[in-house]
């Protein structure tokens, strides 16, 4: 009754997981050939870590069906994923920091009541592990104290401690440095060689093209298109991934760029955990004109943006913004940058862009709290908040108009559209836009283009970033790309197509020891 | 033998036994919150405990029954507090404080309306209530000099809870550090979620840990009512719960430290007892509240990172939800 | 029905409605405990409460404290804090009322006096709330803890300064001399009876008034200034005050100042509208009443009047129940201040997936993202 019967590891059928409104796994298919390395891929959101954790048992399918080695399983818990052979390594380790490494695979998996046989017998047994696939830890230190790359074999070992023949592994090398995610495909490369079934999930198309056998991928909780790696291509899986869209129309009037109203100059932002998110990325944004940022998500898009906002600091490099230069000693916050031309679009409009509690016309004000036209000596002018806001609902055209309806309980899209109306009527020099579309409703995406279009064409200098390709397309002037923190590339708007975008976004340009 | 040092003595003997509900009190607080819930209700669970302890007592004439009925009632605000902020994920603080001032309240109400004494219950007997014991050889050993009083007046002579509540300190130890058990509790109060996707239930393992709180704390209210005095007065507690809690964060939340924590606290309360209305040579009256007030000036100091670093169980206080 | 109003209902009406109804039933199973007719005992706390001028007036007088302790709680709650310091803020408010009233009762008018007294209160309450205020904001110290901490500092300290310095020597219990008559605040009776309208004498004076005016600036700062707007901001969404460029630091500051001036305020009514002098525990329960009173009020002045109201109603009619009822103590209003915190804090959203489902028969789902 074992892998004989069925020639796949791991086959779902029609899973389907829904939280609240939201389906994030919309009936997936999908089979795993045993011994093979499999690739999963797809944009953040696309549902991936949802159906690995459904597959763990750490979420419940809401409906479909799940066969390990032919047999079907019913999988509630983790407890029993890990008894049918499945293990997983998060994309954030679940180690107890304060543990040591034996702690933390023994965690679970003890054995007895009492610790001290059963440290013996997880201690042999995983010294065993370590000289057959090369995963030596130091097992008694705190795992606090050892680095990412380490923390990431206790977890491959936990998994294999507990006899896991189905390793998935969700975006694993995005914490690893080069050497590190080097070791750890040698380390995959030895375990399927010993036959166990890996699932690899990833954003990144060099390691699928690398040590993959098949690749699935994934987009908005749809499980799209199926590879095998060897026929495959890293533009094509590129553009599966991020799916080709009707080209929306946008009138764009030739204009050639102005003064350079923002110029960034070698930037680096390292983030509270140490690592250098943002690494000397240089560029200039003229006076009516759009620049592109793409890249695939999770590439320093979001730090670079809240650093030039003001809402977190840059330690290194230089920007200047009109006559101003802000540097990491001379660093401005969020309000002096707005007194000085400068608006923001947030990428999360939940997390940043507006107070779900409040009234919308009071959302409308946020950041701009204190000027002079919304304040008395002493009150806030509701009334003039309130007109003004009715003023822009109606430009905006959003819904419903009532001013005085809690922001939460509009829809995404015309709760981008305050957020929009909020940073555009502010009359910015610069505008810096982070997904301005994201989960907006197709009626609304034209109207949002219109808009940022028509700022460019009044003059303004705008960054806008998208992980949304077509978007980008469509409105920029010029293009930047990131990847891992660094600009891969610069191409004009006439330049661009999704295939050299998909190129430099996977920097496959580049040689391999920069990767 | 110095005056001195039968001073020294009789302080140490009191330390013992003012620090022994603040060490049930302590590792009840260490074991919720080594678990991630945080437990501001030590006090109030104290209160009921110790009103139980006394009224049981005194309606059954058997002091054991006062001690379990301490333990149920405890547990069962134990209970209530891991219902509120385990299972409904609600604000841990806020269900303490109410625990708390619901304690308070119902040991009153409940107190006048069945004992008629003004809220306090009825004095208990020898009998029905925990007292000395004498440790072998307390009597020979009198005479032999400093070891002898040492150990007669100062380790012997106390009630059984209070050799229990120190023992339960390498008890305490041995669980955290040496058992199945002990890994997943601090597991959990530091990343549930590890726990979880180890396949353990994590409301389990937290309603588990709040459990052996209520009993500890069961333990510390019988020990006022029934072993440290001889009835239920309200208020008793008189936030020696709160003490405990802050002897726990002083203690960076270890078992070991609990112990010395709150044998400082003790020792300082003893302190201030003997010092009230003394004026010292050199020194003049010290301020008697000073020195009461020094375990929480300590705690706010050490809070304030002025003494080492404070380190919380990192999961101390946040719910766990697993569904985004 | 939309959804958006569905949610309306169920969190401002029907939730609150059933936490307060279940703390009113379990009340009700205590009263069966200790075998008081329920019914019998609602009455006689009605008729104590309300039923007679004076009983009003001390329903009015507790009802003050309450108003300054959970307007203390409700506006560190809107900034994300909590307050559990109202108590010692409200004692060391009272420190310095007694400070400023025995240093210049002897030759300051009344009409400088007692402003300055006021200001003292609250001055020094907030001083008592900056020091945990300023431990959270920037040295990251938990302010539950540090408030708990510092109300068993003001207990030590008002004994202490009430036994050795303060008191007047040859008395038996530890307070200070009875202040001028210069400090006393004018009371009900006395301002009623200015118009020539009869009113019993209770302790109800001026800062009834006074209590309500604070609710009107609170709700006026929350909900109509920039610093009201900036420190909602931080209470909801610090992500959001930090884009909007708030400094979530100065708002912990700026809300506990704010809160402990108003705990601070509590001493205004008893020592200068009733005691006359400084004493121990003038405080008492009024701190953690507080609590009550704000989540029952949801944290709105308005609501925070009405559960005051309630809370001065149970106080005073507790006290007449258990004149009548010699099996009953005042202290069931302390039990049902706890049920109140369990039911509408701690369990509040108890009831909320059984309501969501009802509620959800009569919701037509709107296709949205």
């Amino acid at each position: 009754m074992t892998a004989q019967h069925s020639k796949y590891a791991l086959e779902l059928r029609g899973i389907t997981k829904r939280f609240g409104r939201v389906l994030a796994n919309d009936h997936i298919d999908l089979q795993i050939k045993a011994g093979d390395v499999h690739g999963i891929i797809g944009e953040n959101g696309a549902g991936k870590s949802t159906l690995m954790s459904i597959i763990y048992g750490f979420y419940e399918a809401d409906s479909g069906e799940m066969l390990i080695q032919g047999q079907p399983m019913s999988i509630r818990n983790s407890q029993q994923a890990i008894a049918a052979g499945i293990g997983m390594v998060h994309q954030h380790f679940m180690l107890v920091d304060n543990f040591t490494a034996l702690e933390n695979i023994m965690l679970g998996a003890e054995g007895g009541a009492r610790l001290k046989q059963s440290a013996e017998q997880a201690r042999a047994s995983l010294n065993e592990l370590a000289k057959t696939y090369g995963l030596e830890v130091p097992l008694d230190t705190p795992v606090d104290q050892l680095s990412l790359g380490v923390q990431q074999r206790i977890e491959i070992l936990k998994a294999l401690y507990r006899k896991a023949r189905i390793l998935i592994l969700d975006e694993p090398t995005g914490v690893l440095t080069p050497q590190e995610a080097d070791d750890l495909f040698r380390i995959l490369a030895t375990l399927k060689a010993d036959g166990v079934t890996i699932l690899l999930i990833t954003h990144k198309l060099r390691e699928i093209m690398a040590i993959t056998d098949c690749v699935s991928v994934m987009r908005h909780g749809k499980m799209v298109a199926h590879r095998v790696t060897a026929q495959t291509s890293m533009p094509e899986l590129a553009e599966l991934m991020v799916g080709r869209k009707v080209r929306q129309h946008v009138e764009r009037k030739a204009q050639p760029a102005g003064a350079a109203l923002l110029e960034v100059t070698n930037l680096s932002v390292t983030d509270a955990s140490g690592v250098r998110r943002v690494k000397n990325v240089s560029f200039t944004i003229g006076a009516g004109e759009i620049v592109g940022l793409a890249g695939v998500s999770g590439n320093g898009q979001s730090e670079l943006l809240q650093a030039l906002s003001g809402i977190i600091r840059f330690q290194a490099g230089e920007v200047r913004l009109g006559d101003t230069t802000i540097t990491p000693k001379r660093s401005k916050n969020p309000a002096q940058l707005r007194r000085l031309g400068l608006a923001h679009v947030p990428e999360d409009r939940h997390r940043m862009g507006l107070v779900l509690p409040f009234q919308a016309y009071q959302s409308q004000i946020l950041g701009y709290q204190r000027e002079a036209r919304y304040n008395a000596t002493i009150t806030l002018k509701d009334k003039v908040m309130a007109d003004e806001y009715a003023q822009r609902a109606e430009t905006f055209d959003i819904r419903p108009r009532d001013p005085h309806l809690q922001s939460s309980n509009f829809s995404g899209g015309n709760q981008q559209k305050i957020v929009l109306a909020r940073e555009i009527f502010a009359d910015p020099q610069v505008l810096l836009i982070g997904q301005p579309t994201r989960g907006v409703d197709i009626g609304a995406i034209e109207f949002i283009h219109q808009h940022i279009m028509d700022m460019r064409n009044a003059g303004k200098a705008i960054l806008l970033v998208s992980v949304e390709l077509e978007e980008i397309m469509t409105l920029s002037d010029r293009i930047i790309v990131m990847c891992d923190g660094m600009i891969t590339g610069e191409l004009s708007h006439d330049e661009a197509n999704e295939k050299n975008l998909g190129l430099l976004m996977a920097n496959a340009g580049a040689k391999e020891a920069s990767a | 033998m110095s005056e001195w040092f039968t001073l020294l003595i009789s302080t140490l003997d009191a330390t013992l036994r003012v620090s022994t509900p603040l060490l049930f009190a302590g590792l009840a607080g260490l074991y919720s919150e080594r678990a991630g819930v945080v437990d501001i209700g030590l006090e109030g669970k104290m209160l009921v405990g110790a009103f139980a302890a006394a009224a049981i007592a005194h309606l059954t004439g058997v002091v054991w029954l006062g001690l379990i009925a301490a333990i149920i009632v405890s547990v069962l605000f134990s209970l209530l507090h891991g219902f509120a902020s385990i299972t409904h994920r609600g604000n841990q603080v806020v269900s303490g404080v109410a625990i708390n001032i619901l304690a308070s309240g119902l040991t009153m109400v409940l107190g006048l309306a069945w004992f008629h004494q003004g809220g306090s219950t009825p004095s208990l007997t020898n009998n029905e209530r925990f007292t000395a014991i004498q440790l072998p050889f307390a009597e020979s050993m009198q005479t032999v000099p400093y070891i002898g009083p040492l150990y007669s007046d100062m380790l012997s002579g106390h009630n059984i809870l209070v050799y229990l509540a120190f023992a339960l300190v390498p008890l305490t130890w041995w669980v955290f550090y040496r058992t199945r058990f002990g890994l997943r509790l601090r597991a959990v109060g530091e990343n549930p979620k590890a726990v979880d996707t180890a396949g353990i239930s994590v409301a389990t393992l937290r309603y588990q840990a709040v459990i052996i709180a209520g009993v500890l704390c069961g333990f510390a209210g019988a020990y006022l009512s029934t072993a440290q005095n001889a009835q239920f007065i309200r208020d008793m507690t008189a936030g020696q719960g709160f003490m405990a809690l802050a002897a726990l964060i002083f203690a960076n939340w270890r078992p070991w430290p609990v112990l010395f924590a709150c044998l400082l606290f003790g020792f300082l309360d003893a302190v201030a007892v003997r010092l009230q209305g003394v004026s010292l040579p050199h020194i003049g009256t010290v301020p008697v509240q000073l020195i009461e007030s020094l375990p929480y000036i300590l705690t706010v100091i050490l809070l304030a990172g002025f003494l080492g670093k404070s380190r919380p169980p990192k999961a101390d206080g946040i719910p766990y939800v697993k569904e985004r | 029905m939309k959804p958006a109003t569905a949610q309306r209902w169920a969190n401002l009406l029907i939730l609150p409605t059933l936490n307060i109804l279940t703390a009113f039933v379990v009340t009700t199973l205590v009263f069966l405990a200790i075998g008081v007719n329920p019914i019998d005992a609602a009455k006689l706390l009605v008729k104590g409460a309300f039923g007679y001028q004076n009983g009003i007036g001390y329903t009015l007088y507790y009802t003050t404290n309450f108003i300054f302790t959970g307007l203390a709680v409700a506006i560190a709650f809107h900034a994300g804090l909590f307050n559990i310091g109202g108590e010692g803020q409200a004692y060391i408010g009272g420190l310095g009322v007694g400070l400023v009233v025995l240093a210049f009762d002897g030759w300051l008018p009344a009409i400088i006096l007692i402003p300055l007294a006021i200001l003292a209160a609250a001055l020094m309450g907030a001083a008592w709330a900056a020091i945990p205020a300023y431990l959270q904001a920037y040295r990251g110290s938990h302010i539950v803890i540090t408030t708990i901490m510092f109300n068993f500092l003001a207990s030590s300290l008002m004994v202490y300064l009430l036994v050795n310095v303060l008191g007047e020597k040859g008395q038996m219990s530890p307070e200070t001399r009875s202040f001028a008559e210069s400090s006393f605040l004018p009371t009900w009776s006395e301002m009623l009876g200015w118009f020539g309208i009869p009113f019993a004498s209770s302790p109800l004076n001026i800062s009834f008034l006074f209590a309500l005016f604070c609710c009107f600036a609170v709700w006026v700062f929350l909900w109509k200034t920039r610093w009201g707007y900036e420190l909602r901001t931080v209470g909801a969404n610090p992500d959001a005050a930090i884009y909007a460029g708030i400094n979530p630091k100065h708002i912990v500051m700026m809300a506990m100042l704010i809160s402990g001036g108003l705990a601070g305020l509590v001493a205004v009514n008893e020592l200068l509208g009733v005691q006359h002098r400084l004493l121990l525990g003038f405080n008492a329960g009024y701190g953690f009443g507080g609590i009550a009173v704000a989540l029952m009020g949801r944290n709105h002045p308005v609501g925070i009047v009405l559960a005051a109201l309630l809370f001065g109603a149970l106080y005073q009619g507790g006290a007449e129940l258990s004149f009548d009822m010699p099996n009953v103590t005042r202290d069931l209003v302390v039990v049902i201040q706890g049920l109140i915190i369990l039911f509408s804090g701690a369990l509040e959203s108890m009831y909320r997936p059984q309501i969501q489902r009802f509620l959800s028969r009569f919701v037509k789902d709107e296709v949205s993202a």
